[in-house]
């Protein structure tokens, strides 16, 4: 107990002076993505539902906070959580259409779903299709901090993303979390004790399209930018790539797949293998899925647990 | 008539042309132990699963405390008071014996969505559900993971968990199934003593453990009622004998 306090502290530290020592926009990047990891890894880990589809919420929360900020001109704060409560309104839907079926078919609904986003964001005009939507203001947080500082935003950046971590950490550790562990061991005796599972697993979805676009609307902030990128199948693909090559059901590993895929994008973009990156991460997809299914964290707990 | 707490009326129940359950017609009366039995293949699980709507019925109906219950969902049924178990032991492996418990008690507090509250708050559960394992034998176990318990200690626990529902009517299929000598006994009692102030339809080959605890027996053969009657009745019917005890003796 002591020492995973310890370990939170120290953490914590790194997290605050990070800045300093790396390029803040690349720890933005990688904050952001945790956040939708962690959060896609409350409906997969948690839930036992594989979504699709997850770059509509993502991406759908980044040209809508995009256009909050720009157009409608809201304070930075409320852009943000304007993104991330259209993004769970969104999800809602997708949730009581996909919500019964299992396996494959839910993840096919979920993803057809986010492609009709997708073909909406393409061809509406506050999108500013191929191009994005570009100059985004990123305003002020609370009204007083300009936020065109990038060690400024950093700081902000981090307490939305932490902040939602802690909803995700809070939410597996309450009474709901419970319930939805129950559910993931034995869906049946969960039913026949009276749980109406489909709505149980409708809250979990709405958790995760709602933190989701909170993080994809963060993004939005930082890179002044919403594009097609954000809401395309790709982005879906490398939400499940994250939360897999982490460690899926658990609570750090989607953080840190996020983290690992991030550089490594990073720095394949720069280098003569830039061509190659969509083919690096479909092979550590392969390897991850055939190979260590528990993912980094998964297999790290696993070791610790044979050795005690 | 007695005051009936459960009845189905030609109930029935075909899987693409096979009829599993034929026209079956249960009453059981309020506060009985009823006992379901007949040869495997039978439809004896079939029933339990068209009673608490794990499978939708193809004809006939339900009725619970005089109300119509065909049709709901499986949850409602159990919020109703129906509450079952299943033939090969449900519990929740990866929890700990007190956690399962609880998930049950949490269910009836309605502390089901609360997903900003710390799961501390579950420990006020605690003492009851503690209560619940003392009651089936099982205080000793309360922390640990259920996965690595006794075959015996689940289906015991699976009883507690029931029991955290306080259902009117609990279902229980083949809850001796696979336990030694020590378990069946152990068992028999505890069914025994939880059947105090509710009504019990258990499906059992065991038949000693019928005849000790079971008021009224329906025996089911290739989907239909065969015979019904009390423990005697039942086995001294030739037709009994050569569907069912011919293969149990
Ligand atoms: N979901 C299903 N689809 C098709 N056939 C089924 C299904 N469930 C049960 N059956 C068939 O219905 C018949 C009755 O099965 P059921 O499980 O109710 O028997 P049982 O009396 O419980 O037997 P046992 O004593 O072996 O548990 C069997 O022939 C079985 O194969
Ligand atoms: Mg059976």
């Amino acid at each position: 107990m002591t020492n995973r306090n310890i370990l939170i502290v120290l953490a914590l530290a790194a997290l605050m002076v990070a800045p300093f020592v790396v390029y803040p926009i690349f720890l933005m990047k990688i904050l952001c993505f945790a956040l939708f990891a962690a959060a896609f890894n409350l409906i997969l880990g948690y839930g036992g539902l594989l979504s699709f589809g997850h770059a509509a919420y993502f991406g759908g929360a980044a040209y809508i906070c995009g256009h909050a900020l720009k157009v409608w001109g809201l304070p930075t704060e409320l852009g943000i959580l304007v993104g991330g409560l259209a993004a769970g309104a969104f999800g809602a839907v997708v949730g009581l259409l996909a919500i019964r079926r299992q396996g494959i078919y839910f993840a096919m609904i979920t993803l057809a779903l986010a492609q009709m986003a997708f073909f909406f964001f393409i061809s509406a005009d506050f999108t500013g299709g191929e191009n994005g939507l570009q100059g985004v203001p990123r305003g002020y947080a609370l009204g007083l901090f300009d936020l065109s500082n990038n060690i400024t935003l950093y700081y902000f950046v981090l307490a939305i993303c932490l902040g939602g971590f802690l909803i995700v950490v809070r939410a597996v550790h309450s009474p709901f979390g419970q319930v939805l562990r129950a559910l993931r061991d034995n869906e049946d005796r969960a039913i026949s004790l009276g749980y109406d599972v489909e709505r149980v697993k409708l809250l979990a979805f709405v958790l995760s399209a709602t933190l989701s676009g909170i993080a994809g609307a963060t993004k939005t902030v930082v890179f002044q930018l919403a594009s097609l990128t954000d809401v395309n199948w790709h982005m879906s693909g490398e939400v499940v790539l994250m939360t897999l090559l982490g460690g899926v059901g658990t609570l750090l590993g989607p953080v840190l797949g996020a983290g690992v895929v991030v550089a490594l994008q990073n720095t394949l973009a720069s280098g003569p293998l830039s061509a190659w990156v969509p083919v690096i991460m479909g092979t550590i997809f392969v390897i991850c899925v055939l190979a260590f299914r528990r993912g980094i964290v998964g297999e790290i707990n696993a070791l610790i647990k044979r050795s005690f | 008539m007695a005051d009936s707490i459960l009845q189905t009326e030609n109930l029935t129940k075909e899987f693409r042309g096979f009829t599993a359950v034929d026209s079956v017609n249960l009453t059981i009366e309020r506060g009985s132990i009823h006992a379901l039995i007949g040869p495997n293949g039978a439809g004896k699980t079939t029933v339990f699963n068209l009673l608490t709507h794990f499978l939708p019925v193809t004809r006939g109906a339900i009725r619970f405390n005089g109300t119509e219950i065909t049709g709901m969902k499986p949850a409602q049924i159990s919020r109703l008071g129906i509450v079952r178990s299943f033939q090969i032991s449900a519990v929740f492996p990866h929890m700990s014996a007190l956690e399962n418990v609880r998930v049950a008690l949490q269910r009836k507090e309605g502390r089901i969505f609360q997903f900003w509250q710390s799961e501390r708050g579950l420990s006020r559960y605690n003492a009851r559900a503690e209560e619940l394992l003392d009651m089936v034998g099982l205080s000793s176990f309360s922390k640990a993971l259920v996965a690595d318990m006794p075959y015996g200690r689940k289906r015991a626990l699976e009883i507690a968990t029931t029991l955290a529902l306080e259902p009117e009517l609990m279902l229980l299929d083949e809850p001796t199934q696979g336990m030694g000598r020590e378990d069946v006994e152990r068992t028999t009692a505890l069914i025994k003593q939880v059947s105090a102030g509710r009504t019990i339809l258990m499906v059992e080959h065991n038949l000693s453990v019928v005849s000790a605890l079971c008021d009224r027996i329906t025996v089911l053969q290739r989907g239909a009622v065969l015979t019904e009657g009390d423990y005697a009745t039942v086995s001294a019917d030739p037709r009994v004998k050569e569907a069912y005890m011919g293969k149990a003796a």
